[in-house]
């Protein structure tokens, strides 16, 4: 099996679903013949022409109605937006249009488009290029959202998202593109959509997250460990729609359950996660259910991004707090 | 706004194409298009039906019957025209107003009633019917027209997209974005700009210090045509010669039609005599499409009263027959909207279907 990073598994999933099906396009800002800002799409156009994997003007509400017309033609696009902070720019085509495709043509036309956008902070970026608006996909009927946070996982859901009918928001994380290696099987493989996957298995307390901060949930379960604490740790994988089920095992088997996101306490979907436990399973509950955010304020500029972004500090605290309740 | 030379020398440019005057006098002899004398008279037979439906679909709507309906008396000329031109395999993405142009494509017309109401089964666009749902947002429709066309290029299929906007719609970013993709790509799409001066309320002169909404396809480096939109042959041919281009990919066209909507912008309660003067209403009926159509047929003896009046009763048949069908479509369940989500239900979706199935059955 061989060792890649998560941009790595990107590409391969990419280039597996480009060989597997001809309906698949690939299109974007500089995914051609530069093969994309991160190189996400390197070496694709070369293998497989500049007819299925092409570069668009400079225009995201234009990249989004292309997929839109291509899909109802018969295509399975994948689109990149080139930071998710400019999906703005394409929301209407994106949750006016395609998350609606099927539902206003009675059933008649769908929109299998897949959403590749970079996203999430860490990395110093300018502004409005790593915000957190999974939110606003998750608040929107008609989307998939899905946010890997390994190398392994980030192949299996991709290739899924890209086979899936219906369209699919697929969000990488920047800081996780080249922090690490893992295991990513040759060809292909799925993962499927609307399942979580327990990174770690505990029996003291409930962690549920996404994205960057499974690692710094796991550093944290670590730490934890040390003063007797033992986390599980719920990589979410897809956050629209949620596990509930993986969700609620976890909770009836823990009793105590903080939920941790990267985004701002008033977005993400943390207060849905503790929303459907409370519905499900306030009963089994030893303690107040907690949430690890960032605070209410636009995301931060580059130099005040590691003092704003949670740290697994913070998940340590916040877990000790519901354990000790 | 003084304009430099350069500016007025391509502004200029952009002269109105005109075949039929207002007396219904051919006076661009060699732009004719060749038609036969059939479907010369199928162009006013489709004017006069739709302007017989739009009286009806007004009256429906005052009667609570209807639901939403944007009235289109004046501009048949433009939708019946670009329609015209059409084949069967190409694709409409049309705004809510172009329903006459999607009924002639094939969509039956007790499902545009349907769509009127909201209901779910108006936007089921019959299998063969390349035809989107009306759309709402303005311009979304046309950057959608760049990806139909570069799915049509792509699987050869021989065809083109059109769209239709208002001249509203021209100042949207979504319209040069669609232009210019399509432009980018060499695709077979016709944007079509029925400019009826307003949009809503809002008169052209405060959309753009452009003179004409034609001239804005020389930025997306594709060709532009502004046609006097109450003459159904200027306008027919305009599109055949787009059509035309697009298949020989030689680029798309946008096309301006000048035309005038007579009545409100929707029937949901606007009043146009509070933007506009009965004087500009009577210019504009002066230029009807149908008037002008019905004098250069009957000067070539195609057109009699008798076969007017045929053509009006068998509008208000039809008409009265699709209602009668639309007040028999199924009423709509919560769960029928549940089932139209996603192909396989996430949990909460069948949590949810589960719990109106219980509703539903009390």
């Amino acid at each position: 099996m061989a060792q890649m990073t998560l941009i790595q598994a990107i590409t391969d999933a990419l280039r597996v679903e480009l060989k597997n099906n001809e309906d698949v396009l690939l299109f974007g800002e500089d995914v051609g013949q530069n093969g994309g800002v991160f190189r996400a799409t390197e070496g694709l156009q070369k293998e497989f022409g500049e007819d299925r994997v092409f570069d668009t003007p400079l225009a995201e509400s234009g990249i989004g109605g292309l997929a839109v017309g291509l899909s109802v033609t018969g295509f399975r696009p994948v689109m990149e937006v080139q930071f998710f902070g400019f999906v703005f720019e394409t929301f209407d085509a994106i949750a006016a249009q395609m998350a609606r495709m099927r539902y206003r043509s009675g059933g008649v036309y769908n929109s299998p488009v897949t959403i590749r956008s970079p996203f999430g902070g860490g990395v110093k970026t300018p502004e409005l290029h790593a915000d957190s608006l999974e939110g606003l996909m998750y608040q929107t009927p008609g989307l998939k959202v899905v946010i890997p946070s390994t190398p392994y996982d980030a192949k299996g859901l991709l290739i899924s998202a890209i086979r899936d009918n219906d369209p699919v928001v697929y969000l990488e994380h920047m800081k996780l593109y080249r922090s690490f290696r893992g295991e990513v099987p040759e060809g292909e493989y799925t993962i499927p959509l609307g399942k979580a996957d327990v990174k770690r298995e505990g029996k003291d307390i409930s962690i549920i997250t996404y994205g960057a901060m499974v690692h710094s949930s796991l550093k944290a379960a670590e730490e934890l460990e040390k003063q007797g604490i033992d986390a599980e740790v719920i990589d979410l994988m897809t956050i629209s729609p949620l596990d509930i089920e993986t969700i609620i095992s976890s909770v009836e088997k823990t009793n105590r359950v903080i939920v941790v996101q990267e985004a701002q306490k008033q977005a993400g979907i943390a207060a849905n996660v503790v929303a459907e436990i409370n519905e499900r399973a306030i009963l089994s509950l030893e303690a107040p259910v907690l949430r690890v955010t960032a605070p209410d304020t636009i995301f931060p500029f580059a130099s005040a991004e590691d003092a704003w972004l949670p740290s697994y500090k913070d998940i340590v605290e916040k877990a000790k707090e519901v354990v000790e309740f | 706004m003084e304009k430099t030379k350069e500016l007025q020398n391509i502004e200029s440019q952009f002269e109105t194409f005109q075949i039929l005057n207002e007396d219904g006098e051919v006076v661009n002899k060699k732009a004719m298009p060749d038609l036969s004398d059939e479907q010369l008279k199928e162009l006013m037979k489709r004017m006069v039906y739709t302007r017989i439906w739009d009286q009806r679909a007004i009256s429906l709507n005052r009667q609570g019957r209807l639901g939403f309906y944007a009235p289109v008396a004046g501009q048949e000329a433009s939708m019946i025209g670009t329609h015209f031109a059409l084949e069967k395999q190409d694709w409409i993405l049309p705004g809510y107003r172009d329903i006459p142009q999607i009924v002639f494509h094939g969509v039956p017309l007790e499902q545009a009633f349907l769509w009127s109401r909201g209901h779910l089964a108006g936007g089921q666009m019959p299998e063969g019917v390349n035809v989107m749902m009306p759309q709402i947002i303005i311009g979304a429709q046309i950057t959608q027209t760049a990806g139909v066309a570069m799915g049509l290029k792509r699987k050869k299929k021989d065809a083109v997209a059109i769209t239709y906007t208002g001249d509203g719609g021209a100042s949207q970013g979504d319209f040069y974005e669609g232009m210019n993709f399509a432009g980018a790509y060499n695709l077979p799409a016709v944007f079509v700009v029925q400019n009826n001066r307003f949009a809503i309320s809002v008169p052209v002169e405060k959309q753009s210090a452009a003179k004409t909404i034609a001239q804005k396809a020389v930025a997306a480096g594709i060709h532009g045509v502004q046609v006097d939109g109450m003459d159904v042959l200027a306008v027919y041919a305009a599109t055949q010669e787009a059509r035309k281009r697009g298949l020989e990919e030689n680029g798309p066209t946008l096309i301006e039609t000048l035309t005038y909507r007579y009545g409100p912008h929707t029937m949901a309660g606007d009043d146009p005599t509070r933007y506009r003067s009965s004087d500009l209403d009577d210019e504009w009926e002066k230029k009807d499409p149908l008037v002008r159509f019905r004098k250069f047929l009957e000067g070539k003896k195609l057109w009699t009263e008798e076969e007017e009046n045929e053509v009006v009763e068998q509008a208000k048949e039809d008409i009265k027959a699709a209602i009668k069908k639309a007040d028999s479509a199924p009423k709509q369940k919560v769960t029928d909207l549940i089932n139209l989500m996603f192909e396989d239900q996430p949990h909460n979706l069948v949590e949810q279907m589960e719990e109106y199935k219980a509703k539903e059955s009390k």
